[in-house]
Order: structure tokens, then C-alpha cells, then sequence
């Protein structure tokens, strides 16, 4: 089955609980937060919540940053 | 008396706040925030790079234990997408602060106030404590405090430009206006504007470019900690009022006339 992770297919073979993904990805749970299908999924819920097919998942954590907002189309002056 | 920054019960070691992006590398953002003194370092939510787990991490850098994170929602422009940054903040983090910002504008990255006031009370409703970004308008800023903001964040000038405090009449109206702290966030760009910031009687000075984009960032840092503390030391002094003409200093008596 197919799950789209941080915007991307990813292929998972069996069902997985997000604990378990982010074992398979080693990722540490403790420092990322993790959203499924637009909805926040608390740290203590991970070893239980399954993922199903066609879920989009998506795993964050923290970056340097400021005051700095996205300037996508902005070329400057 | 000790004079402490303390909000919602959370104490303050440092009134100069550094942002963590923009640096050349991890080690030049670590040694630049120990150089700053600071303990609040703000930091943005942003997609696990899955596909190379070799990566460094920020917080292999910045240890938690030692930082208050107050992580922004820098780069959303829309209520709804601050509102999602924010929730993931909160559970990937350890508070619930939240540096709050929507963007109104990609060019001058002004808040949307609109968006910004309507933020902030949801958030706040859920318990967050919210810090947001606004422009140097006291009218905002009262609406900001209104919402459940837990203090506010004008800008001295836009983020990265490193014009320094625009408008000090403003922010000493916000700061006669509302009750909350008032944390002056962007357009710091060196020593002195940190120091007008809070000679104003800003309760703390957020930033990121004016430190990391120096030529030497760890030595700019160290600027910053000495204008915030000189700044803020020379507010509480009370300065001398602003007179036309001289004023003598030593005594006629005892002249030799």
C-alpha cells in the first residue's frame, strides 16, 4: 500500500502504526511532530494510530529561523 | 530589585532573543547564541528530511534543556496555515509558546493584521502562549492584547532590512498603550538600534538577520548583548531631558573673576 509521506509516494508493504514508521525511517518521535491527513496526531497516540492506504502524512521538527517568511515568487526589487 | 522579564510565569534570564536561521552552519548558530547570552532562541517548523537521515539536526546544537524554543510560524499566510504550524509546533515541542506570524505581503513581509488578531484568539482559547508579530501600529498591538496575546512583537523596521526602529514614536505608544510586554521583532541592524529599542522601554529585542548576515556573527552577538543590557540599563536610569541650549555642568562659583 501507498502512503504520500511529506509530499511524497511512499510504499509501506503492510499496515504500520506511526511508531512503527518512524522506527522503519529512524526517525526519534521525540523531537518531530507528526500530522495525518491535516489532523495532529499526539506523541502518545503514535504506537496506535495505523496508517491506512492513501494517507498523507506528513513528519516535521525544527529548522533555524527568525523572523523569515517564505518569499516564493518574490525576485526582490 | 532584580529587574526580570517574566511572562505568563515564565522567567526571562536574557532580554535579547535570537533567531537560529540564516547562519553559515550549525556551529556558527551555537556560537553565536552563547555569545549572545541569550535563553529564547525561536526556531521554525519545517519536513523532516526522511531521505537522508545523516542530516544534522538544530537541536544537536541548541540544547533544549538549556533554550526556551519558541518556535514561529514564519513563511504562512493564511490564518489556517498559522493555525496548523502552530499545533504542530506545540506537539513537537516542549511549551506552548509561539511566535506567530501572518503574512500579509511576500515583498515587504508586513503582518496581515487581519489574520494576525483572528489567530491570536484562537490560539490563545486553546492555551497557547502567543507572541505575535505585528507592525508598529498601537492599535493593533491593543487588539493583539485584547485577543489573549501573551505579549506583542512590533517591528522596527521589515524583517532582514536592517533599518532599525522606523517609528520610536509608535512603539513608545504601544508601550503606553498595552499592558503586556513589548518585544520589539525585526529591522535590528546593529548595536545601537537594539539599544533604541530599549531605551524606549521595550521589554526584550528579537534578532536574527542583524546577528547572523554580520560579517562576523559572533562578534555582532556579543554587540547585541552589550546594546540590550546597555539599553535597557540606561531606560531605567531615566535619561536626561532634551534641552535647546547649554546647560553648564561645573560650578561659576569660586571663578577667578
Amino acid at each position: 500500500m501507498k502512503i504520500v509521506l511529506n509530499g511524497q509516494d511512499f510504499e509501506i508493504e503492510k499496515e504500520l502504526t506511526i511508531q512503527e514508521l518512524l522506527e522503519r525511517l529512524s526517525i526519534r518521535p521525540e523531537r518531530v511532530a507528526v500530522e495525518v491527513n491535516l489532523e495532529v496526531i499526539k506523541k502518545t497516540l503514535f504506537h496506535e494510530h495505523i496508517l491506512k492506504d492513501g494517507d498523507r502524512v506528513e513528519i516535521v521538527n525544527f529548522v533555524g529561523g527568525g523572523q523569515n517568511g517564505r518569499q516564493a515568487h518574490y525576485k526582490g526589487y | 530589585m532584580e529587574d526580570k522579564l517574566i511572562i505568563r510565569g515564565i522567567e526571562f534570564k536574557s532580554r535579547l532573543w535570537v533567531g537560529t536561521g540564516k547562519y553559515k552552519d550549525f556551529e556558527e548558530t551555537k556560537k553565536a547564541i552563547e555569545a549572545s547570552g541569550t535563553d529564547v532562541v525561536t526556531v521554525a517548523v519545517r519536513r523532516v528530511n526522511i531521505f537522508d537521515k545523516n542530516s544534522p539536526n538544530l537541536l544537536d546544537y541548541i540544547d533544549p534543556k538549556r533554550y526556551k524554543i519558541l518556535p514561529n510560524t514564519a513563511g504562512c499566510y493564511t490564518v489556517e496555515e498559522a493555525l496548523r504550524y502552530a499545533r504542530l509546533a506545540r506537539e513537537a515541542g516542549i511549551s506552548d509558546m509561539i511566535k506567530l506570524e501572518v503574512i500579509g505581503d511576500e515583498k515587504t513581509l508586513f503582518p496581515d493584521v487581519c489574520g494576525l488578531i483572528k489567530a491570536t484568539e484562537i490560539l490563545a482559547k486553546e492555551g497557547f502562549i502567543v507572541f505575535p508579530y505585528t507592525n508598529d501600529d498601537p492599535v493593533t498591538a491593543k487588539r493583539l492584547e485584547d485577543a489573549g496575546a501573551a505579549a506583542v512583537m512590533p517591528l522596527g523596521a521589515p524583517i532582514g532590512s536592517g533599518l532599525g526602529i522606523r517609528n520610536p514614536y509608535n512603539i513608545k505608544i504601544i508601550l503606553e498603550t498595552v499592558k503586556v510586554p513589548v518585544i520589539v521583532d525585526a529591522g535590528v541592524g546593529t548595536a545601537s538600534d537594539a539599544a533604541i529599542a530599549m531605551e524606549l522601554g521595550c521589554d526584550a529585542v528579537l534578532i536574527n538577520t542583524g546577528i547572523a548576515q554580520a560579517k562576523d556573527p559572533i562578534k555582532m552577538a556579543t554587540a547585541m548583548k552589550h546594546a540590550v543590557i546597555a539599553g535597557r540599563l540606561a531606560y531605567l536610569a531615566g535619561r536626561i531631558p532634551k534641552k535647546l541650549y547649554a546647560t553648564a555642568s561645573s560650578p561659576l562659583e569660586g571663578m577667578l573673576i
